[in-house]
């Protein structure tokens, strides 16, 4: 046994060296049409060697190092007290989730601009991810192409601001439903297909339609994109220094306060919020709906599901187009936010990001998400000299999170009843 | 005759490209069908075939080795070791563990996987692509000189070669060894083949490095043809080469070869015919329908779903 050990620890570690030391350790540097090769500095090849005596050592005492794992005692013990009442518990909860959005709603008078622009993305992937978290968490149904519906949204106020100066208001839900339109119109061929197929034909689906907004330049602009996209007004009056619009007054004239550009900042991130909250709600509305529930039934098991007379194509649908809706209200707000938009903002990497943040939450975990949307977005801004690692983090934790934990880090609780054990 | 000559330089085009997404396809469609999982994270492992040939290309360039059989056998030797080994390495790390769950998490894990390579490269090599030496030009050309000229180059005829040997070999050794014998029996019935003594987490891990060689062969052909390479090389052409795998009937080894073929060709017919930017959306629009119409593929056998 120790010898078989000691044999397979070896090769690990060889692999290891094989499949690092021939990319790692050599550099490719292009000069012209010329190529040179290049040796990496001496801390590079020390680090892949000690990588691939991690690896050995690992190997060679795995067993002891997963029976060390398990022993130690879990870092927060089931405590003997009697679990609160259901009902209290989710008062609490509410009560607490009312408070935090409550501070979010003041936060952004007293920090800086920088901060209220960051947290407005954040919560643009909050409703991405609560959107997604419907179509994979709830419904079980793997869609790679849902920055589709983003792009949908995003483009449809763009377009529809460039050729009829439509404005913010009008436009949210004009694209949140083309998007759903959109969903509904996809979703209806390729729901029969089981799950990795669909996978596929959605992540085929985007790139479709990347391609061409891409291409259409007569339309779209192509690469280059729109811009000149409008901020959303309040009541008529906008935030920019010089009223654009006839009809429309000035915020700051309207209150006789000093123009700021942080007005418009704020007043976007507060749109956001407001949007962010109603989409959770409105998803948690839906959870607990006779939908809600065919969802999860259909995900658990499709053909127990069908066999108590649940429309297999209905129920997916439906999960499949509020998706997409949310994604264009997301959408919607991503445009306005930038001023300017192009096909660049919706590639795979961003269905990616956003399914990352899914898994990681929780999948089906609405707190979960929202929690993950955050630390994902946050993150990379905090620690810069690491954010080009981001990509690489975040691969290595979705298979991470699939090995160990595949319910997230915040997995889904039902509302149920638990009985009593009898001793 | 001139539009026959362009008919057929798109023809030739086609089954040049088509041939090396059969390569690539033919991993997908291997693990598909022991494991009944898309390898996500296969485009990746052909991309880092294209590296590796690279690196020992200009590696022995740099040490003045100017043979060229000796330089693209010893490339094509580097690309199929690392490769495999990277084939190996993903399915121990990513696959293994999560193997026989729902459906849904070894694809997430596959994705992950993906994300995960290309970024390793990315931050390896940077991000930017390089230019990949032409080592072998010149080639025959037909037709009248101030008319159109279909060109069939030795680059090509060294594509077409290559495939050839790698699929007969690959035929004769799934038809004919014993390790061959055991896939085709993993493949079957997995959990009989294991009550049958076939130690199946080596056929799976076979399997792996068996596609994983394939796809760095066609790393290197592709690398050399186009000319360059990027760190996102590689996605598309797994997507394109899934696509061609799912045409031919996923499972099935000639059905990927000949899926292969007709992508290539409807892709350079496009590119030929209509615009070349619009090739990416035929692939998929195929892709989408053919899962819709027919999701068995052209040589697959349909599933029947148990309970």
């Amino acid at each position: 046994m120790a010898a078989n050990n000691f044999r397979h620890a070896l090769f690990c570690a060889f692999i290891t060296l094989i499949i690092s030391y021939p990319i790692i350790g050599f550099n490719l540097e292009a000069q012209g049409i010329n190529v040179t090769l290049t040796g990496a500095d001496a801390t590079t090849i020390v680090m892949v060697l000690l990588a691939a005596v991690i690896v050995f050592l690992f190997q060679m005492f795995r067993e002891q190092i997963m029976g060390g794992l398990k022993s130690i005692p879990h870092p927060l013990p089931q405590s003997n007290k009697e679990p609160m009442a259901e009902n209290r518990r989710a008062k609490i909860e509410s009560w607490v989730l009312t408070g935090i959005v409550v501070l979010a709603l003041f936060w952004p008078f007293f920090v800086s601009r920088g901060s209220v622009d960051l947290a407005t993305l954040v919560l643009i992937y909050v409703m991405l991810a609560l959107g997604l978290n419907v179509v994979v968490g709830l419904a079980g149904l793997l869609d790679l192409g849902y920055v589709a519906f983003y792009a949908v949204g995003a483009y449809t106020f763009a377009l529809l601001s460039q050729y009829t100066g439509i404005s913010f208001w009008l436009a949210l839900p004009i694209g949140a439903l083309l998007a759903a339109l959109f969903g509904l119109v996809l979703g209806f061929p390729v729901l029969r297909l089981r799950g990795d197929y669909l996978a596929i034909v959605t992540l085929g689906f985007g790139e479709i339609i990347r391609i061409l907004l891409n291409n259409w330049t007569t339309l779209t602009g192509g690469p280059n994109g729109i811009g000149g996209i409008p901020d959303p007004t309040l009541f008529g009056m906008e935030f920019g220094r010089r009223v654009k619009e006839e009809g429309n007054t000035s915020f700051h004239e309207t209150f006789g306060i000093a123009y700021s550009g942080e007005h418009k900042v704020i007043f976007l991130y507060l749109i956001a919020l407001v949007l962010a909250v109603f989409t959770a709600l409105v998803i948690r509305r839906f959870m607990r709906m006779p939908v809600g529930r065919a969802w999860e039934a259909l995900r658990e098991d499709e053909i127990a599901a069908r066999s108590l007379g649940l429309s297999r194509t209905a129920v997916k649908l439906s999960a499949f187009t509020i998706g997409a809706f949310f994604a264009g209200f997301a959408g919607t707000v991503f445009a306005s936010k930038q001023g300017f938009i192009s096909p660049e903002s919706f590639v795979f990497l961003e269905s990616a990001i956003i399914l990352a943040i899914v898994v990681l939450g929780g999948m089906g975990s609405q707190i979960g998400v929202v929690l993950a949307a955050i630390a994902v977005t946050i993150l990379p801004e905090l620690a810069r000299e690491f954010s080009e690692y981001r990509m690489l983090i975040f691969g290595a934790a979705m298979v991470l999170m699939m090995v160990w934990r595949p319910q997230g880090l915040m997995p889904m609780r039902r509302i149920h009843i638990e009985l009593k054990r009898q001793e | 005759m001139q539009d026959l000559l362009y008919f057929s330089q798109q023809l030739i085009n086609g089954l040049t490209i088509g041939s090396t997404y059969a390569l690539i396809a033919i991993g997908y469609t291997m693990v598909y069908g022991i494991i009944g999982m898309i390898n996500f994270a296969h485009g990746e492992i052909y991309m880092i075939g294209a590296y590796t040939a690279l690196i020992a290309i200009t590696g022995l360039a740099a040490l003045g080795i100017a043979w060229l059989p000796l330089i693209l056998i010893v490339a094509l030797l580097c690309a199929m070791i690392v490769s495999s080994s990277m084939g190996w390495a993903v399915e121990r790390v990513a696959y293994r563990p999560v193997r026989g769950r729902h459906r849904l998490i070894p694809l997430i894990s596959a994705i992950g996987m993906s994300i995960f390579l290309q970024n390793y490269v990315h931050l390896a090599q940077g991000s930017r692509n390089i230019g990949f030496p032409a080592l072998i030009d010149g080639g025959f050309n037909f037709g009248s000189g101030d008319g159109f000229q279909m060109s069939l180059s030795y680059m090509q005829i060294t594509i077409f070669i290559t495939t050839l040997i790698c699929m007969t070999a690959l035929s004769l050794f799934i038809s004919r060894s014993r390790t061959g014998r055991a896939c085709r029996a993993v493949s079957q019935d997995l959990g009989m083949a294991n009550l049958l003594g076939i130690d199946t987490n080596r056929i799976i891990s076979a399997t792996f490095v068996i596609g994983a060689a394939l796809a760095a062969v066609a790393g290197l052909l592709l690398g050399m043809y186009y000319g360059s390479v990027d760190p996102l090389f590689g996605f598309i052409a797994g997507l394109k080469a899934f696509t061609a795998a799912v045409l031919g009937g996923i499972g099935s080894i000639p059905g990927a070869m000949l899926g292969g073929l007709i992508l290539g060709v409807a892709e350079s017919m496009t590119s030929g015919y209509l615009s070349g930017e619009y090739k990416d959306v035929i692939s998929f629009s195929l892709l989408i329908l053919i899962l819709l119409f027919k999701p068995t593929g052209l040589l697959g056998k349909p599933e029947v779903e148990k309970i």
